[in-house]
């Protein structure tokens, strides 16, 4: 985050762009003017970037905590903002303000099952999470990837996921809402996978990220798996515009999203959550 | 399969769990062990509901037609779930079709036997059917979320 003033965006160049599904893209951006430090951030930090002269929106980091000489963004097209975004190519310019927001308890979990649940475009903002258990694997227990997406051409990452459950022990379980029969997986919720897995309750943590009414029920799920609301984290998501408190309008109860969050221990917001006034 | 084995399976399923012994040993009565290999068919839509199935291990999946358009794969089941409720709502023809999509195990319940054995012990039909309900709500659930199609995105 630029020290002085935070409202000021930096500009970066696109290094890389990639096509992940019909609707999602990736970003890969590096400073114009270079930089020797990198752009160091946290698993689940976000930063707000912007299109020149079209506007700003908040996206989730994707790219690997561990390398932070590369800036990674993994979002959808679907306003004007992001299809925009998604039509820069290598060598344009565009704003940079961040990292904002809370992390994903990576440290605090270690001696601990991990259970990540996320669904559609969630998994973006957990990939720095994984990556950064990735490169201390041996100070984890199990770790179980819970995924679902609407079919299988929306799936994410879906070789590095591969690679994942075979290089670091990764235990992975898709789903998507609907398939054509070429799809040897699961069909059906994602949260219907939470009661299929095996870990211990009282050391597990529980990692969520995805739409709202994906994460109310898996917290359903896990409350019958035993794993308490204390040990839970979701990332939530709200119209953040100037990221560091001051404009309220991702209020959130007597938070803010962009500053408080988007991490949350559930303990912490779940009187909130999920209400609809809020 | 031994009776003894049939009901160890039963009683370690989730869908039996804590399940009087007296009224286990009665639908044990109505079971059979079934294997089905990858990519064959347990049941098609309108065949009639006879069974309906413990999966022990492997994946079904529940597929429903769109005319030219092919089948679409609504569901996957696998060890844990249960396969099938037609068998205990008229008419008793299936509403989906069901195939494989691995080696698959599982028991096999005759649902003309077992809805003999509920008419005539009222208490195992309440059991049943507790069970069942609990299932199709369950279901019904994650239909409606599949419904809302909730991976969309706030716009941007």
């Amino acid at each position: 985050m630029n020290p002085v003033n935070p409202m000021l965006p930096e500009v970066f160049k696109i290094r890389r762009s990639a096509q992940n599904t019909e609707d999602v893209f990736t970003l890969e951006l590096e400073r114009k003017n270079g930089g020797g430090a990198g752009f160091p951030f946290k698993p689940g930090q976000f930063n707000m970037l912007y299109v020149f002269g079209v506007g700003e929106v908040p996206i989730s980091i994707s790219g690997d905590p561990t390398r932070p000489h590369s800036l990674v963004h993994t979002t959808r097209a679907v306003g004007t903002v992001t299809r925009t975004l998604c039509q820069l190519k290598p060598g344009d310019e565009m704003g940079v303000r961040g990292p904002f927001g809370t992390s994903w308890p990576v440290e605090e979990a270690e001696g601990n099952d991990i259970v990540i649940v996320t669904g559609g475009i969630g998994l973006a903002p957990l990939r720095p999470a994984l990556y950064q258990m990735f490169a201390r694997r041996e100070r984890y227990g199990k770790i179980y990837l819970l995924y679902g997406a609407r079919s299988p051409g929306d799936l994410l990452y879906m070789d590095e996921v591969g690679l994942w459950q075979h290089q670091y022990r990764i235990e992975t379980r898709v789903t998507v809402d609907a398939a054509r029969r070429d799809w040897k997986g699961n069909v059906g919720v994602v949260t219907h996978l939470v009661g299929k897995i095996s870990i211990d309750p009282v050391h597990t943590m529980a990692f969520i990220c995805g739409p709202e009414i994906m994460m109310r029920f898996t917290r359903v799920e896990l409350t019958r798996i035993g794993v308490s609301p204390d040990r839970t984290f979701i990332s939530m998501e709200r119209n953040m515009k100037c990221a560091v408190g001051f404009c309220g309008h991702c209020q959130y109860g007597p938070h803010f999203i962009c500053k408080d969050g988007p991490v949350f221990r559930f303990d912490r917001i779940q009187n909130i959550f999920g209400r609809r006034e809020i | 399969m031994e009776i003894d084995t049939l009901d160890r399976v039963l009683s370690q399923h989730p869908f039996f769990q804590s399940l009087d012994e007296g009224y286990r040993k009665l639908i044990v009565g109505c079971a059979s062990n079934v294997v089905f290999q990858a990519g064959e068919i347990i049941f098609r839509e309108g065949e009639s509901a006879d069974h309906f199935y413990i999966i022990r291990h492997g994946r079904v999946a529940l597929e429903m037609h769109n005319g030219g358009k092919g089948p679409i794969i609504v569901e996957t089941l696998g060890e844990g779930d249960v396969l099938g409720w037609s068998w205990l709502v008229p008419p008793y023809h299936w509403r989906f079709d069901a195939h494989a999509v691995e080696l698959t195990r599982a028991i096999a319940l005759d649902g003309q036997c077992l809805r003999k054995k509920c008419y005539e012990d009222h208490s195992l039909g309440y059991e049943l059917l507790m069970r069942i309900v609990n299932l199709i709500a369950e279901r019904l659930h994650a239909t409606r979320m599949q419904l809302m199609d909730v991976y969309g995105n706030v716009k941007h």
